[in-house]
């Protein structure tokens, strides 16, 4: 059984109709995170998931009840945003403690749901503060334990990370990873356009861009075998290299050309046969690319080396145009060496240049 | 000479345009303050020193006669009980009419951010309209709705009146402040639960600190301060401070006593002077607070 269903969503707002039915079903206990750029209706989703926002048209089920009619409060959700949100004229225990008062919860359990809450994140010293006395790491620890504290079935979260610092958000990540796998059962929906908040926390990833889902899959899924250009490009950093080219049918099987690069597709697993003469896209990832002497794309020159410590990216042209290797830290060739590159065809992805969708 | 190596604070020099400026500056302080200082002089000085003509000249002989007269005994038309009776009015007309439109305009201006009526620009664009509209055209209008419905002349009338003519105001200013705080915190707060009072008291209010403070200080200062209003709909019994001021000044028989005029006038702008120096640094803090991020 799934926590929450969304069934054919439309959401309107003014007299722009956005999502046009869109469905989307999560499993109990599962990390939902949705990915896109800003503007793609990510949020919007959260919003009418939290009820925050009314839907047009079609229903959301949480915990097998149609709640499509029903208030926030009543949906079994919590919520963390990325300003914090925080009370500011509440202290700690205030702001935690407030939904429960809201819900008429007695006191005595309001302490116990406040203190462990507050033990589980290690806030406990903070609760006296007020918001302007804490940092921006604390506080969204606070608006956690808040959202906490109201032990509900489904947690959203709306970019919780985006207005922290690199490495508070990276402590943070793993906090948000750790607290799930300790609650449990516990369902959560993350909204962020960081593809490594997305790789590093989800169970399933839920691409989206412009209103419409591109597609849902586990971040492996998503990585290696992405269902279109967008989520392709949208997803790894560096980006994948896309390669302009056609199929052509020799007479072992089909094959990829562009100028003088020709990759075999014995080993690709296609999901529709091209037919030959079709304007292709080739996608390999950086990390995909292998510079050896043995390689089958000759003739490349390197133009300009990125080190990055752990890795080195390196871009390097033929007569066909640049591509971005990514390679071990220790490798530093100079700027107009010359390099032979490899391509396992089991590794790269295939789409069809017209409609961005793969092969 | 040697010259001195350029390090740590650049010294500061006064130069021959910075005295100038400070010049005009005091000049014209001094030139503002004119008026003020002519009537704190006149009201403290009898009568037979007035007449010598001297008007900016100290006092010889200090009295406060012309305040105690002016407060308790000068003449408003027939009867003579000073303007005390006046600031009383004027305080009861102004304690509810406060509360009352800013509580309005608060409560408003949440509705209107918030909770996204339907039709809500709409009524923020009327409600605006109704700021722009000569008050004059509104009198007689009024005059003849509240007869009829029997409150004319009382002070419910005169505090309804100045809750009406708030209202665009007092909205419009805490619209504006509502629109500047993070809509987040309100959606938090209907997912802790809160329905429309409880996070208007809880959440939102506490959070308005600043913009009571500018919204006070305007009514306080438009309200004490009106003629019109007090005039029309106050009715006899509850004129206020400003419409007894008028009557002493313009009432007096024989030679004309500009000590207690002085005095009276002092006094009815003493209310709005007080509020203007006790919450000037009230006004500077509530701003700096109103920058702290959510």
């Amino acid at each position: 059984m799934s926590t929450v269903s969304v069934r054919d969503v439309t959401v309107a707002f003014e007299a722009v109709q956005v999502f046009d039915g869109l469905s989307l079903d999560i499993q109990e206990g599962e990390f939902i995170v949705l990915l896109g750029p800003s503007g793609c209706g990510k949020s919007t989703l959260l919003n009418a998931i939290a009820g925050l926002l009314d839907v047009a048209e079609g229903q959301i089920w949480i915990n097998g009840k149609n709640v499509t009619w029903e208030e926030p409060k009543d949906r079994g959700i919590a919520m963390v945003f990325q300003s914090y949100a925080l009370y500011p004229r509440m202290n700690v225990r205030e702001n935690m403690s407030f939904g429960l008062k809201m819900a008429k919860t007695p006191k005595p359990e309001i302490e116990k749901r406040v203190a462990r809450a507050a033990e589980l994140l290690q806030i406990t010293p903070l609760l006296d503060r007020r918001p302007d006395q804490l940092s921006g790491g604390q506080r969204q620890r606070v608006a956690i334990g808040r959202a906490l504290v109201r032990d509900a079935a489904v947690f959203l979260f709306d970019e919780p990370l985006s207005n922290l610092d690199a490495k508070l958000r990276n402590e943070l990540r793993v906090e948000i990873k750790r607290l799930h796998a300790r609650l449990g059962k516990t369902t959560m929906v993350y909204v962020t356009h960081d593809q490594i908040e997305a790789m590093t926390l989800a169970d399933r990833i839920v691409v989206m861009k412009e209103q419409k889902i591109q597609q849902i899959g586990t971040p492996d899924e998503i990585y290696h075998r992405p269902a279109n250009l967008f989520v392709a490009g949208f997803v790894g950093s560096p980006q994948m290299n896309f390669i302009k080219g056609r199929i052509e049918n020799t007479g072992e099987g089909l094959s990829f050309l562009a100028g003088n690069r020709r990759l075999t597709l014995s080993g690709y697993p296609f999901i529709t046969a091209p037919s030959s003469g079709q304007d292709v896209v080739l996608g390999v990832r950086p990390e995909h690319l292998e510079i050896s002497s043995t390689g089958i794309w000759p003739g490349f020159t390197v133009d300009i080396v990125e080190p990055m410590g752990a890795d080195t990216v390196i871009w390097c042209s033929d007569a066909v145009g640049s591509v971005q290797v990514r390679t071990s830290g220790s490798r530093r060739p100079t700027p107009g060496e010359s390099m032979t590159l490899h391509v396992d065809p089991a590794q790269v992805s295939l789409f069809a240049a017209d409609s961005g969708e793969r092969l | 000479m040697s010259l001195a190596v350029p390090q740590g604070r650049r010294p500061r020099h006064l130069t021959v345009g910075r005295i100038g400026i400070y010049a005009l500056l005091v000049t014209a302080a001094l030139f503002f303050m004119l008026p003020l200082w002519i009537m704190v002089v006149t009201s403290l000085k009898p009568m037979e020193e007035i007449r010598l003509g001297n008007i900016l000249a100290l006092p010889a002989a200090m009295t406060f006669e012309a305040w105690t007269k002016a407060w308790s005994s000068a003449c408003t038309g027939l009867e003579c009980n000073g303007i005390s009776v006046g600031f009383w009015n004027s305080v009861r007309i102004l304690i509810p009419s406060v509360i009352l439109s800013i509580m309005a305009g608060a409560i408003n201006g949440y509705a209107l951010s918030f909770w996204r009526v339907k039709g809500a620009n709409v009524m923020f664009g009327v409600l605006l309209l109704g700021a722009f509209i000569p008050y004059q055209v509104f009198l007689y209008p009024l005059v003849r709705m509240f007869s009829l419905s029997g409150i004319y002349n009382s002070l419910t009338c005169i505090v309804l009146v100045h809750v009406i003519f708030g209202l665009p105001t007092m909205t419009l200013l805490f619209r504006n402040y509502y629109a500047g705080l993070p809509i987040e915190l309100f959606k938090a707060a209907r997912i802790d639960g809160g329905g429309f009072w409880s996070i208007f008291f809880r959440v939102i209010l506490p959070m308005s600190t600043p913009i009571l403070v500018v919204a006070t200080i305007l009514q306080v200062t438009g309200i004490w301060n009106d003629f019109i209003f007090g005039l029309t709909f106050a009715g006899r019994e509850n004129l206020p401070m400003t419409v007894q001021l008028n009557n002493i000044v313009n009432s007096t028989q024989g030679e004309r006593a500009y000590n207690v005029d002085m005095a009276a006038t002092m006094l009815a702008a003493l209310v709005p002077l007080v509020v203007y120096f006790v919450s000037g640094r009230w006004f500077v803090r509530g701003i700096a607070a109103g920058a702290v991020k959510g």
